[in-house]
């Protein structure tokens, strides 16, 4: 389907503008919202030139307030639109957790079906830019917890634009978590035009048979990168790209750990509850039999993501630590 | 700040009133309406055939008369738990807020044709959910407003003022009704904020703020139609104080002697919203004794039809647990749904 496209390359945060371009274009029920996201295109320029090319009804700025922002888009959502958030950042989304914990991914079962909440919410989130104090949390298992939902964090431009036009046709609730390292970090070919790609799969980026590495968002080019390095050794390392952490896509999980015998999982968020120990978990549940090795899991440490910019590499996985990580696994 | 009134304590009218009989008769139904659901469903309760029940036995009035001018197909209601008589009086079946109360998800969708979502647990969420909802509406094109409903205690908590925020900012056709019953459970307005009317709240974001006397029918009714009409005619929220009192326990499992005297509810039944209602009406000539009773054998067959309904729908199923939770059943919630029909999970 998309191979017979052209193709252009941009950068991430540029295919989610094209997303959103495209989704406002084809579904008059679209409205895109949130603090900055009108006039000035949002602080990553997500929505850059959309307030002017779909006026004030459909993109517009609210006041600062993130409780009302979701609220706001619940009932939005609720009465026949198709809202799209923007939390600035994602760990500015705290304040509005009640909503997304009482309601947001409840609204559908506490009605019978009667209300309903397609919506999207989307936030930057991650490390590795130097940004001040919260602006490089990575709350995904927090939101993981809420039944509903769905939580889908894309690696790649390519894999943003087909994911998030996804997200915004879903019936249900998505978070939406972009990372803020690969936003200009990494460019590639994106199709033209519009296209989805399946919300719920996990996806093999590269194949190996030594051990698997399981990441998502921006672990996945460093998982990459390790794999790289590790493949001069002679060991080759399959990457699996987890995507869609709700609901998630086990069975590719398994299979891969069927051929590796081996699993680390990468993620940057603080390691005691982080979304690596549900994966870990669940190889342990499905696929002891064909492990070797316990699961390691390489995570940011149990502190704050460090806001002092000259150590904080020292919190994300890095290559380095993935690697020491595969010692391990495979010294077993 | 002026406290809107048209009755007096024993229903005689203190000015004309904007409402014809055939319409305060309307308004009398409804109140009783809700008054004999609220009686009748306390027995049930202590019948162990209800679950935990809030009851909102004097505040009538407040709920009735706003609701009194929503039309369900079109505006939309969105209730605490308190606002079973606004709900009534909205369209909700009967059957189903049996259901409800009675934690049965049967009754908790509402009917295609009602707009209520189901009652809010969580106190002052609902409210940006209503701005969003009345933006919504307004961004559509439809002349329609969204109601919600909120106590005095409520007005603490940030959402309360996030969606009035948002709710003024983007004109959004909504009433932010507040039922200020003296209490929150145990803790008293005075303990609850500084400001004496809760209505100054609306200076704060530039709309219109009323406070009016909760347990008169024709006031609270009288402030809630203009309300709805600035609402539809694109002029924005309205925030509406509500002064009442609620003389019942705050839930069935509450005991009010632990916190607050006898004699202030005592005072408060004198101030009764029905039979100040049934005064008015009994000033004007247009009620007596005979249609009373006639309407409470009318709305006690009701209520037992729709007791009736209530016990025919069967008891949820395990596998409802998973159902609902997203559109479609995705893996984790088909193998709990296989699990509870008796199969391997
Ligand atoms: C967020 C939240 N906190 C606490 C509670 C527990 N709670 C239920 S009712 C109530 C008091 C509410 O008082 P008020 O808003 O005045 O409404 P009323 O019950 O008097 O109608 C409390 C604290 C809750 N339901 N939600």
């Amino acid at each position: 389907m998309i191979a017979e496209r052209g193709t252009r390359v941009i950068n991430l945060v540029q295919a989610v503008n094209e997303a959103l371009d495209l989704a406002l274009e084809r579904d008059p029920r679209v409205v895109l919202f949130g603090e900055d996201v009108g006039r000035m295109g949002g602080v990553f320029r997500a929505s850059d030139g959309l307030q002017p090319k779909y006026g004030e009804r459909r993109v517009f700025d609210t006041p600062l307030a993130e409780s009302a922002i979701v609220g706001f888009a619940i009932g939005m959502a609720m009465a026949g639109l198709r809202p799209v958030a923007e939390i600035q950042f994602a760990g500015f989304l705290y304040p509005a957790l009640d909503q997304i914990l009482s309601h947001l991914g409840r609204m559908r079962h506490r009605t019978r079906g009667r209300f309903t909440i397609p919506l999207v919410i989307r936030a930057p989130y991650g490390g590795g830019v130097k940004t001040p104090e919260q602006h490089a949390d990575s709350p995904e298992a927090i939101l993981c917890h809420v039944p509903g939902v769905k939580v889908v964090i894309p690696s790649s431009p390519e894999r943003a634009k087909g994911l998030l036009l996804a997200a915004i046709e879903d019936p249900d609730p998505v978070f939406f978590l972009e990372a803020i390292k690969l936003y200009r970090g990494v460019k590639a070919e994106v199709p033209e035009g519009y296209y989805t790609l399946p919300l719920g799969k996990a996806r093999v980026v590269r194949e190996g048979s030594a051990a698997s590495l399981i990441a998502y968002g921006g672990m996945v080019e460093v998982c990459q990168k390790a794999a790289e390095v590790a493949a001069r050794e002679g060991v080759e390392l399959e990457v699996i790209d987890v995507e869609t952490l709700v609901p998630l896509d086990t069975p590719t999980l398994v299979e891969s750990v069927a051929k590796t015998g081996r699993a680390v999982v990468v993620y940057e968020a603080m390691r005691t509850g982080g979304f690596g120990a549900e994966i870990a978990a669940r190889l342990a549940e499905e696929a002891l039999d064909y492990l070797q090795a316990p699961v390691v899991r390489v995570a940011g440490w149990d502190a704050p993501y460090p806001p002092f910019s000259a150590v904080e590499h020292y919190y994300r996985p890095d290559v380095k630590r993935v690697l020491e990580a595969v010692r391990r696994v495979l010294s077993h | 700040m002026e406290i809107i009134r048209y009755l007096e304590d024993d229903g005689t009218p203190q000015r004309d009133l904007p409402f014809l009989p055939e319409e305060l008769l309307l308004g009398y139904r409804a109140l009783r309406r809700a008054r004999h659901f609220d009686e009748r469903a306390l027995v049930l309760q202590r019948q162990g055939r209800l679950g935990v029940y809030p009851p909102f036995r004097g505040q009538e009035a407040a709920q009735v008369g706003v609701a009194l001018c929503l039309e369900p197909a079109r505006d939309w209601l969105l209730p605490s738990y308190r606002e079973t008589a606004a709900a009534i009086t909205f369209g909700m079946p009967l059957s189903k807020l049996i259901l409800s109360w009675r934690a049965d998800p049967a009754g908790w969708g509402a009917p295609p044709e009602v707009n209520m979502v189901q009652f809010y647990i969580p106190i002052a969420t609902q409210v940006p959910q209503a701005a969003g909802v009345a933006h919504a509406l307004r961004l559509q094109g439809k002349e329609a407003v969204a109601a919600v409903f909120i106590g005095d205690g409520g007005t603490s908590e940030g959402d309360f003022h996030e969606g009035l925020n948002f709710a003024s900012v983007f004109d959004a056709p909504l009433l932010v009704v507040v039922q200020n019953n003296g209490w929150a459970i145990s803790v008293p307005t005075q303990k609850q904020m500084k400001v004496q009317r809760i209505a100054l709240k609306a200076q704060g974001y530039g709309i219109p703020g009323v406070t009016v006397d909760g347990n008169d029918l024709v006031a609270v009714w009288a402030v809630a139609r203009e309300a709805v009409a600035r609402a539809r005619a694109g002029e924005g929220p309205t925030l509406i104080e509500a002064l009442t009192y609620r003389v019942a326990p705050h839930t069935s499992s509450d005991d009010p002697g632990r916190y607050r005297s006898e004699d202030e509810a005592e005072a408060w039944k004198k101030r009764d919203p029905i039979d100040r209602m049934r005064g008015c009406l009994v000033h004007l000539g247009l009620w007596d004794d005979e249609k009373e009773k006639a309407l409470e054998e009318e709305l006690e067959a009701e209520f037992l039809a729709a007791v009736e309904e209530a016990d025919r729908v069967s008891e949820p199923r395990p596998w409802e647990i998973v159902e609902q939770v997203y559109a479609e059943l995705q893996p984790d919630q088909r193998a709990a749904w296989n699990y509870l029909h008796g199969g391997e999970a």
